[in-house]
């Protein structure tokens, strides 16, 4: 190893931005539009294997048929797993601390990670039953759900 | 029926690590592989082109490195301009699955493998884990491998009876290992107590539960049989490999159920001829980024029961089967290549080389790895003296 006194290294600033856009697919563009327009929360049905798919998609997990029908699932939903974040990233919607669950919306066969709020920490557990509060001006994105909160 | 690997065997030849550090702010990663190298090659001796290496395996991150093509960057360094150089982006460990199909396959005899990761670089690795999330709905509510990892945690302690108080055992445990393992990052002893007490970062997983920001850089030098003696006297042989992968989507998975390294394992006992590795193991190296992965991946092994990840604790689990003599990722392996440090670790031991941490007689090894967010992809080595 070099003498770092001697010739004294030195770091550069690096900064990389990279906004994108990304089709959402089939499946997720109706997803989003009946979030934004309609507050209603879609999901994919599999006939073959009788599971429903949240987040939505065209082709089965399973079997790999084509999925063409979507269905209304939710709004209510039941705590999976939680955790309390406490450490800050730029990339976190919400300043923490904040509470992160995987919920398996009523008629889903699987979860969505998502925030819990208007609930305190402490009273929290797996099974707790929740629904969803929609931001009032909604854009087409999963943040059109603002949070999920206990019935 | 065994899918065995026919007659044809491939050797680790030789191995060098550098020295995890929190912080290698005044070294480029050039210059880390460079040290890698000239160790590979005052250990064998190995030449380039043809009767010498004639392929090379990068590991490294677009991500992390924070350019394009990672792999470009470093070429010259490992000797790559002239040859067949591939990168492997998965999991370190992958590489060497992919240098074992290389020769197995009879298209080239030795491969030089060489992996670099400066976790410290970035702003922060939980940005880059943002990133391992679908686009639409993961990296938008900002989930990373640590807030996964801690919604991971939360399930399989209470599937599994896991507490604090373990972790505190596990988290100290791997410290005193890796005070011996000159290597390691992490490396002052920390008594239970002061685990428990550090803060939570994300309940349950806690400040000193999670594994340090590491850079590191490691190498691996692998032959065909008939041309290992040329490199060693202790060639390290590959004899099972697999991996296997868990959904893509966070919420399809059963983040309890060890579904992918299950497969994976079983598959590299088949490969291997091992029924139970549980029997033939004498050292195991698991990627432990996180303290309740540890006993978590022993169950996915087969060294304990479903949920049954505290009674392993309890009653000596990782004591018995001397798993992460080396202070396991724990103690700081940069993701990219923690797969790698641990064949590096498993190569040593059967080549009775492991210094402090040695196992007397080591004749089997597992090397273990994951990438993804919460064990979404799992790999298994194993080594056989």
């Amino acid at each position: 190893m070099d003498d770092l006194n001697q010739y004294q290294p030195f770091e550069v600033d690096q900064h990389l931005t990279a906004h994108g856009n990304y089709w959402a697919g089939r499946a997720g563009s109706r997803f989003y539009r009946a979030l934004r327009d309609r507050r209603r929360i879609l999901g994919s049905p599999c006939r073959n294997c009788r599971k429903v798919f949240w987040p939505p998609r065209s082709i089965c997990t399973f079997c790999f048929s084509e999925l063409r029908e979507m269905v209304e699932i939710g709004p209510l939903g039941t705590v999976e797993t939680f955790t309390l974040v406490t450490y800050a990233e730029p990339v976190h919607p919400r300043p923490a601390p904040f509470i992160y669950a995987v919920i398996r919306l009523d008629g889903a066969d699987t979860g969505m990670a998502h925030f819990l709020d208007e609930v305190e920490y402490e009273r929290v557990h797996v099974g707790m039953r929740v629904r969803p509060v929609f931001a009032p001006q909604r854009k087409g994105n999963i943040l059109d759900i603002l949070y999920f909160k206990p019935l | 029926m065994t899918v065995g690997v026919g007659k044809k065997r491939v050797a680790i030849c030789a191995v060098a690590q550098l020295k995890n550090d929190p912080d290698l702010w005044h070294t480029r990663f050039q210059g880390m592989l460079l040290e890698i190298l000239e160790d590979l090659q005052r250990q064998t001796g190995f030449r380039y082109g043809e009767g010498g290496v004639e392929q090379i395996v990068s590991v490294s991150d677009d991500f992390l490195d924070a350019r394009t093509i990672s792999n470009n960057g470093v070429q010259d360094v490992l000797g790559g301009q002239y040859l067949a150089e591939e990168k492997m982006a998965q999991e370190g460990l992958n590489a060497i699955g992919y240098a074992n199909a290389v020769i197995l396959s009879g298209h080239k005899d030795v491969v030089l493998i060489m992996g670099h990761c400066k976790e410290s670089q970035g702003e922060s690795r939980n940005l880059i884990t943002n990133c391992g999330f679908d686009p639409f709905y993961g990296r938008a509510v900002g989930l990373d491998y640590l807030n996964a990892a801690g919604l991971q945690a939360r399930a399989y302690m209470a599937k599994s009876g896991l507490t604090d108080d373990h972790l505190a055992r596990i988290v100290a445990r791997s410290r005193q290992w890796a005070a011996k393992n000159p290597y390691a990052n992490a490396r002052e002893t920390l008594p239970p107590g002061k685990v428990k007490a550090s803060p939570m970062l994300c309940d349950p997983i806690r400040q000193l539960h999670a594994y340090p920001v590491s850079d590191g850089a490691v190498g691996l030098l692998l032959a065909s049989e008939e041309r290992a003696r040329e490199y060693t006297d202790r060639p390290v042989w590959i004899t099972g490999f697999a991996n296997a992968m868990d959904a893509f989507f966070f919420g399809d998975r059963d983040l309890t159920s060890n579904f992918a390294l299950k497969k994976a394992a079983a598959k590299a006992c088949e490969r291997a001829g091992i029924r139970d590795l549980k029997g033939a193991a004498d050292v195991v190296e698991v990627m432990d980024c996180y303290a309740y992965q540890q006993p978590m991946w022993m169950e996915g092994l087969g060294f304990c029961g479903d949920g049954e990840g505290a009674r392993f604790i309890d009653e000596g689990g990782p004591g018995k089967y001397r798993v992460n003599l080396s202070g396991g990722a724990l103690a700081g392996n940069p993701m990219i290549i923690a797969g790698l440090y641990r064949a590096v670790e498993a190569a040593l031991q059967l080549k009775g080389e492991a210094g402090d941490h040695q196992v007397p007689d080591a004749r089997c090894a597992v090397a273990h790895s994951t990438n993804g967010p919460a064990g979404q992809f799992h790999s298994v080595l194993i080594l056989e003296a």
